[in-house]
């Protein structure tokens, strides 16, 4: 590991300040993913910002119904928090899905957002790779574009959709590993942030981006900001709702293909609607016009068909990860298969 | 055939390191350490307690399980400074007074490993697993100790010894 000094701010304010400061820092929350990449010198911080001593651990009822999930809450004591399990399991059913119970035990809210892809090229750096030597300040040395080892090479955890730069050549094709991100993103949920220059909330949908020419920029916090919570709005989907997980075993693997849906049903006919995938795109991919098309219909495979064919609009395959075309459309019709029959838990709570 | 090893090179870097106490099974450890340290590292070639183990040293299979203020985690993908004020519990503090763990007495038991590599990590994940109270089914067992891998395939013994503890039928 390149050597690093390290520090252990206890209020906000000076942890964002010292990110600001001249040494190439970076937060550590679980250390999860930043530990791992710094021991193979894909990151290379001169400094360590240790911000779990950050009162930013705990999850918060809000007036409007929401729930607010502090940043450093790890996502065990998320996907087990009575509320979330109640009001979101969808979201509690992704968090489980993911790594193993120990890595869940230390990854926090914060940090599931900003790990970075599991590209084996992107991970070894004796191979080309334009994520990692474009020139980016907190990247290891190397200029771009240095080309993508995936590209020509193995891809069969690479993405499908939303690969090309606005001039149609494609620059890196990783996907984006949470299946957090995935279900926060059918929940619509808000970041909240802070900065130098004061708070400010994002989107679920725009904190993470599409390669195009600066694949380097995964997402549009920026290098100075915070994520100090993640804001839940009150529509949970608790009665209708699935995260489905595809991946080469079952369990401590990442999604090859992951789909979160969430239905609003009266009766047989779905009233309102939300999906997200996982495994197919640099960041979790949305089509509210998708959705669109399931409202007012029944919950049958004939009305799902489209929106899978809606959602895989312009999915391109780059050979080894060409089957991930279908199976995200099959993937879609068996989650909303599913989504529509009510959870065990919903008929539990109302006594059915 | 060179019978002895050449000294180690000592990278003395004596500005970075600092001090640090690690509690680890009730005793004060006091170290002197670089801050990339991971956790694991301290605990077997500062502390000399190599019961628990490094496999991938990437938080991909366990052998590094620990308990920090009782829950499970990956040691190698931490940092020994980071956890400066927690208590801290191996393989090595599981017994109470010469008597065994419930977990360790039931994977002997059970003949619950063959190389005994992975066996550390799986018995203080084991002990992590049932302090936090998720485990309804057999299922649960499998899904809920799929981050310890075992290169020796004991995985059906170490579910019954567990079983055994929590008194579930391994049966099911
Ligand atoms: C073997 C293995 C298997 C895994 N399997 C899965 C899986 O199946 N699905 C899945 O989703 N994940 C999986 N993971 C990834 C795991 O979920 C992430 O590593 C973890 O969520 C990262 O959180 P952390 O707190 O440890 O982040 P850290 O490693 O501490 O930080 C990650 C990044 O986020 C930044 N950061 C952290 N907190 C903040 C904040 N509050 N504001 C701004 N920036 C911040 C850090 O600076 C760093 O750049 C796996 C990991 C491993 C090692
Ligand atoms: S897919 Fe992206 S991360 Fe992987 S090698 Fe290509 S440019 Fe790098
Ligand atoms: S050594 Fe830590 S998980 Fe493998
Ligand atoms: S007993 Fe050999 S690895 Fe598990």
């Amino acid at each position: 590991m390149h050597p690093f000094s390290y520090s252990r701010p206890t209020n906000v304010e000076n942890a964002v300040q010292e990110l600001a400061g001249p040494a190439r820092a970076k937060f550590i929350a679980g250390g999860t993913n930043l530990l791992d990449l710094m021991k193979v010198n894909v990151e290379q911080p001169n400094q360590l910002i240790d911000i779990n001593r950050l009162p930013l651990n705990t999850i918060d009822e809000l007036d409007n119904g929401g729930l607010r999930l502090g940043a450093l809450v790890t996502n065990a004591d998320t996907a087990y928090h009575p509320l979330v399990e109640q009001r979101y399991p969808l979201l509690s059913q992704a968090i489980l899905s993911a790594a193993s119970a120990q890595l869940r035990n230390m990854a926090t809210n914060g940090g599931n957002l900003f790990q970075r892809t599991r590209c084996y090229y992107f991970y070894d750096t004796a191979m080309p790779c334009n994520k990692r030597q474009s020139g980016h300040s907190d990247q290891s040395a190397g200029v771009g574009p240095a080309g993508c080892g995936a590209l020509g090479g193995y891809n069969r955890i690479h993405a499908i959709l939303g690969t090309e730069a606005s001039d149609g050549t494609v620059h890196c094709i990783a996907t984006h590993p949470s299946d957090m991100a995935v279900a926060l993103t059918a929940l619509d949920a808000t970041i909240h942030i802070t900065g130098p220059s004061g708070d400010r909330t994002l989107s679920i949908g725009n904190l993470h981006r599409l390669p195009g020419s600066e694949p380097q920029f995964d997402h549009t916090l920026r290098p100075d900001e915070l994520v100090t919570a993640i804001e839940l709005p009150p529509q949970g989907f608790s009665d209708h709702h699935i995260y489905l997980k595809l991946r080469d075993r079952s369990s401590y693997a990442f999604a090859l293909v992951s789909v979160a849906v969430g239905l609003e049903m009266d009766g047989d006919v779905i009233t309102d609607a939300r999906l997200a995938l996982g495994g197919v795109a640099h960041k979790p991919w949305r089509k509210p016009e998708a959705e669109q098309l399931l409202i007012g219909k029944t919950a049958t495979k004939d009305h799902f068909q489209p929106v899978a064919e809606a959602l895989l609009d312009g999915a391109v395959g780059y050979g080894h990860n060409t089957f991930k075309i279908d199976l995200a459309k099959r993937a879609i019709l068996r989650a909303l298969g599913l989504a529509s029959q009510k959870s065990e838990r919903a008929k539990e709570q109302k006594g059915e | 055939m060179q019978t002895t090893l050449p000294a180690p090179t000592v990278e003395s870097a004596p500005a970075m390191t600092r001090p640090i106490t690690l509690t680890v099974n009730g005793t004060p450890y006091q170290l002197n350490l670089a801050p990339w340290t991971t956790l694991l590292d301290a605990l077997r070639e500062y502390a000399n307690l190599t019961g628990t183990k490094k496999g991938c040293d990437h938080g991909q299979c366990g052998a590094c399980t620990v308990l920090v203020n009782g829950k499970r985690i990956n040691a190698c993908l931490t940092l020994a400074v980071m956890h400066d004020d927690h208590e801290i519990t191996t393989i090595e503090g599981l017994a109470t007074d010469g008597a065994l763990h419930p977990v360790q007495k039931a994977f002997i038991d059970h003949d619950a490993f063959q190389c005994g590599y992975c066996t550390p990590g799986q018995i203080c994940s084991a002990v992590g697993m049932i302090n936090e109270g998720q485990v309804r089914t057999v299922a649960d067992v499998r899904e809920l100790m799929s981050g310890n891998l075992c290169r020796c395939g004991a995985y059906p013994h170490i579910v019954d010894a567990i079983c055994e503890v929590m008194q579930l039928d391994a049966s099911k």
